[in-house]
């Protein structure tokens, strides 16, 4: 790597001690041309086509759940993490995103690609419309909305007078989709969650680019500049009540198709898969992974669909206490999750690296 | 009428528990501008503690007084070790520990008693003298002791000088530490005293929505609307808040949405008064300088 980028990149990783989410480091600019980023990637991209065939069907529904936890998490994230709104309620929108969908296809005989789009339209408006008051709410009081909003949700799903819509307590049972040709390949057919695996990457890889596209320009940066410092924000000619409100709907958008996507996968919505633990699960998905970190999503959503499978086997309370634990120690220890401990790392390895390489040049160290 | 005053009634009961709950919130957000999430869990779990002492044969006010006491010490002591350090933390930070409280107590609630719901008994007779035309003798019970709760804690800050110095910690925490309180400790008797008062509510409660780990969830919601709906940096007006909104969600309850919708109710309550009456009823307009 070349001299300037080191330097950015160090001061970037002297950064976040305090707390605060830091922005993402900018990666290398000279990372795209490197051979060895494409060879890594096309193995990435292999090993991610090949994977579902080594497993059994129920480790490829577990993936998918990741698949879909990932996109709400990156939904959170954009809010959270990069402008700074709390919210403990986006378990709301996944649910509105996964009636939505459901009720399309139950009801309107929509194909469920095409619920996707509708579900993330209807979540924009609610969460437009949910992010003007939060304007007026700062921290705390948006939590505590928002917190309500998330509690609230499996009652008004139960609702008599919608009742003929959303199935009330029974919820709605739906169909897996048939995936649109068959074959067999490593001795494991492609059946309706092995096509739903690669239709959810496939939404993923889309929505991940989105964000990405959306958080490094211009866009990005004011989201983090309305989070860092609302007033320098907005003297800077960023219009915060647009902004903060547009950030509110785009995020329950993400959130929402990720609702839609985990209708199809799981093939069943009821009220009571959709409580405030949903979005407290989303928060702690959010925090390990790594605030204000796009790949962290992804680390989030291994986290929360694998540990709960794993720590149920000790107790059925163990799950919410470990959940608990690690949220205050990583408060502690690790603000910036996962993300943040792998960014440090690497970081410090490339600066070490950079070093010995600049002292064998014989030019000043940089610190 | 007569339903209609019983409706009312029934709500000023139920609104005496939102109130205490209320209070609890209103002592920590005062001292520390937080809004403590894990108020709830830590109140039911406090009144586990009080159902547990009262299963091996302890008298019922006996149980009382230790529970209250032993949530005292649990809640400075949470003070101390848990959030003293990120006091000044950003708010997501805080909001995330606060969750984190939230999700351990309640799971040490359900890992420690089970997730069977269980009865709780009521320290009032059926029959006595507290049974009145519109009240159940239990209702008229946890009225009189929030009272009681809430007269103590005018008098404790009224009158005695630790109080004095929680309400200077409170209002200017830099001259408070220059004229020798010491702040983080005022912070951590606030947090002891929050948990004692949730513990009473928690106990007061427990008889007339059975125990269980999730018994506070939407009793903190309507706390909370109590605690924004009376202005959420004056005891009173969390009081008073707890009262408008028992009566309001029963008497909605009653005769306008049905029960389905309570939790609407609160999160409708919440966002309304923000968005309409950001400083409630009783509380101080802030006004910030840039």
């Amino acid at each position: 790597m070349n001299g300037p980028t080191t330097s950015t990149a160090s001061g970037a990783a002297a950064a976040p001690a305090d707390g605060t989410a830091t922005a993402t480091a900018p990666a290398g600019a000279g990372v795209w041309r490197s051979p060895l980023f494409w060879l890594g990637l096309a193995l990435a991209v292999a090993a991610l086509c090949v994977l579902p065939f080594l497993v059994k069907n129920y480790r490829v529904f577990q993936f998918n759940l990741v698949l879909v936890y990932a996109i709400a998490i990156l939904g959170l994230n954009i809010l959270t993490g990069f402008n700074g709104q709390i919210s403990l309620g986006h378990g709301a929108f996944y649910a509105v995103g996964a009636y939505a969908a459901a009720i399309l296809m139950e009801r309107a005989g929509v194909p469920y690609w095409a619920t996707l789009p509708v579900a993330g339209a209807l979540c924009f408006v609610f969460g437009f419309l949910m992010g003007f008051p939060a304007l007026r709410l700062g921290g705390h009081y948006l939590a505590v909305a928002t917190l309500a909003l998330a509690l609230a949700v499996p009652q008004l799903l139960k609702y008599k007078l919608i009742e003929g819509w959303t199935g009330g307590v029974q919820g709605i049972v739906l169909n897996k989709p048939e995936p649109p040709f068959s074959f067999r390949f490593l001795g494991q057919p492609f059946n309706s969650d092995r096509w739903l695996y690669f239709f959810t990457l496939a939404v993923v890889v889309v929505m991940f680019w989105l964000a990405w596209n959306l958080l490094h320009g211009r866009v990005g940066r004011a989201l983090i500049a309305i989070r860092d410092h609302p007033i320098a924000a907005s003297a800077m000619g960023i219009n915060l009540p647009v902004f903060k409100s547009l950030t509110f709907g785009v995020s329950a958008a993400f959130t929402g198709v990720a609702g839609a996507l985990g209708a199809s996968v799981i093939a069943f919505v009821s009220p009571d898969s959709f409580t405030v633990n949903l979005s407290i699960f989303l928060l702690v998905g959010m925090v390990v992974g790594g605030l204000a970190s796009i790949p962290g999503a992804f680390f989030g959503a291994i986290f929360i669909q694998f540990v709960p499978n794993i720590a149920d086997e000790i107790s059925k309370s163990a799950p919410a206490a470990i959940y608990g634990v690690l949220l205050i120690g990583l408060m502690y220890l690790m603000p910036t999750g996962v993300m943040g401990l792998v960014r440090t790392l690497w970081l410090r390895w490339r600066s070490r690296f950079s070093a010995a390489a600049s002292s064998s040049n014989a030019r000043p160290k940089e610190t | 009428m007569e339903g209609f005053l019983h409706q009312v009634f029934a709500g000023v009961a139920n609104g005496c528990i939102y109130g205490s709950v209320a209070l609890a919130l209103v002592m920590i957000y005062q001292a520390t501008h937080h809004l403590n999430f894990a108020q709830g869990e830590m109140a039911t779990f406090s009144t586990f503690i009080a159902w547990a002492l009262i299963q091996q044969g302890w008298p019922y006010w006996a149980a009382f007084a230790v529970t209250v006491a032993v949530s005292f010490a649990a809640g400075l002591v949470i003070q101390r070790v848990v959030l003293r350090p990120v006091e000044r933390a950003p708010v997501l930070t805080n909001v995330n520990v606060f969750i984190g409280l939230l999700l351990i107590f309640n799971a040490l609630s359900g890992w420690l008693f089970d997730h069977t719901v269980k009865s709780f008994p009521s320290p009032f007779a059926q029959e006595s003298f507290l049974k009145t035309r519109f009240f159940s003798a239990h209702e008229m019970g946890s009225f009189l002791v929030m009272m009681a709760v809430l007269l103590a804690l005018y008098a404790f800050f009224r009158f005695t000088s630790l109080g004095l110095a929680m309400r200077a910690a409170a209002l200017n925490p830099d001259s408070a530490r220059l004229v020798g309180i010491r702040v983080s400790w005022m912070l951590a008797v606030g947090w002891g005293l929050a948990a004692a008062i949730g513990a009473v509510a928690g106990m007061m409660v427990a008889p007339v929505v059975f125990l269980d780990p999730n018994m506070m969830a939407g009793i903190l919601l309507y706390g909370f609307a109590s605690a924004l709906l009376g202005g959420v940096d004056n005891p009173f007006g969390a009081v008073i808040g707890g009262l408008v909104v028992g009566v309001l969600e029963n008497l909605l309850g009653a005769y306008v949405i049905g029960t389905e919708l309570k939790l609407t109710v609160a999160l409708v309550l919440i966002v309304g008064t923000l968005t309409l009456m950001p400083a409630g009823l009783f509380g101080k307009r802030v006004v910030t300088r840039v």
